[in-house]
């Protein structure tokens, strides 16, 4: 997407350089991208999930605050055996990632005459605003970091446990501090169980975009 | 020694005291680790100053020394520090935050790319900016 006056600032949730860094490098991507190990812009943005995204002008105004960022949890409807995912449910994912991306090809062409930017008062009322105890279990997960560099991961790892309890809807959070897999992902029982236990909950929150799924 | 993290700072403390909840700093490390300042008008940052409660100024302040916890309790926003008391957050309330958001303007940030070369996101004021996040796990 090479528009005008454009550009993508990826931010990689991740505590660690080296477990972002193969995703960089095979993707070589031609916008920056960025490393944010104490999940700071999560804080600064009330992020939950990733892949999020909020769109900002060029005056540094927000005209879609914090969604998701095309994605649709199919992932949900998965076979956990054989990993794969009914083909119906595929094409929801396809096409949702592909309308969210159309939709900021359009914006990146067309800028506030698009259709796909808010003005003030719809991007005020599309605010998801953090409370007290989100902030607490923000300022938990940093001393936790912070402890986890030095090495103290015992204690470090309790401050993990009262970010989790005090923001339960964090995803980054709560998969940023689980144990990860050979694959390095935090997708075991325990994520599952997790997954299963939102019920009619949603795991990444719609989007209000014409074309995307409920 | 102490380190005091507040917002993308994380500040060594040669000198600070700590007693229970209290974390004593003089008012030039005070300023160092959170660009808070002590001053006639109260404790300020740019524009911004929050008088020191009165009544309270002789639990706050000693002579050169603030009791920084205390004061950071005092203006709403969550303390927490480990058992040893040698790493402090100085975290900031949802208030403030939610101010942010509500006045559209995107809250700023500094980070690095994978070469370590620092990126800001107002660094890219005139361009249309889509901040998506990822992450490997």
């Amino acid at each position: 997407m090479k528009a005008q006056g454009f550009t993508i600032l990826a931010v990689a949730m991740d505590a660690r350089t080296e477990a972002a860094r193969p995703w960089i490098e095979a993707a070589k991507p031609s916008y920056p991208c960025l490393i944010d190990h104490d999940h700071r812009v999560a804080e600064l943005y009330n992020m939950v999930n990733v892949p999020q995204a909020v769109w900002i002008d060029e005056t540094g105004r927000i005209v879609r605050p914090t969604e998701s960022a095309g994605a649709y949890e199919g992932f949900r409807a998965m076979d956990r055996t054989t990993r794969t995912v009914p083909d119906e449910v595929a094409e929801i994912t396809t096409r949702a990632k592909r309308t969210y991306v159309d939709a900021v090809r359009d914006w990146a062409l067309r800028g506030e005459s698009s259709h796909h930017a808010f003005d003030a008062r719809r991007a005020t009322a599309h605010l998801t605003l953090p409370d007290e105890r989100i902030a607490e279990a923000h300022a938990h997960f940093r001393l936790g970091q912070v402890l986890r560099r030095r090495g103290e991961t015992a204690e470090a790892e309790t401050h993990f446990a009262e970010a989790r309890r005090l923001h339960p809807d964090s995803w980054n959070i709560w998969r940023q501090t689980a144990a990860v897999d050979a694959r390095g992902l935090a997708s075991g029982p325990e994520f599952w169980a997790r997954v299963d236990a939102l019920g009619s909950r949603r795991y990444y929150a719609p989007v209000d975009m014409e074309g995307m799924p409920d | 020694m102490v380190t005091v993290i507040h917002g993308e700072r994380e500040t060594e403390v040669a000198r600070a005291r700590v007693v229970g909840d209290a974390l004593w700093l003089s008012s030039a490390d005070v300023e160092r680790a959170t660009g808070w300042a002590l001053t006639p008008d109260g404790f300020c940052r740019d524009s911004a100053c929050v008088p020191i409660p009165r009544g309270r100024e002789a639990a706050l302040v000693d002579g050169d020394t603030i009791d920084l916890a205390a004061l950071w309790r005092h203006m709403g926003h969550p303390v927490v520090q480990n058992g040893a008391a040698s790493a402090w957050v100085l975290g900031t309330a949802a208030g403030e935050r939610a101010d942010a958001l509500r006045s559209l303007m995107a809250p700023d940030f500094t980070l690095p790319d994978l070469g370590g070369h620092q990126h800001a996101l107002s660094d890219y004021r005139g361009k249309k900016v889509l901040l998506v996040t990822w992450a490997s796990w």
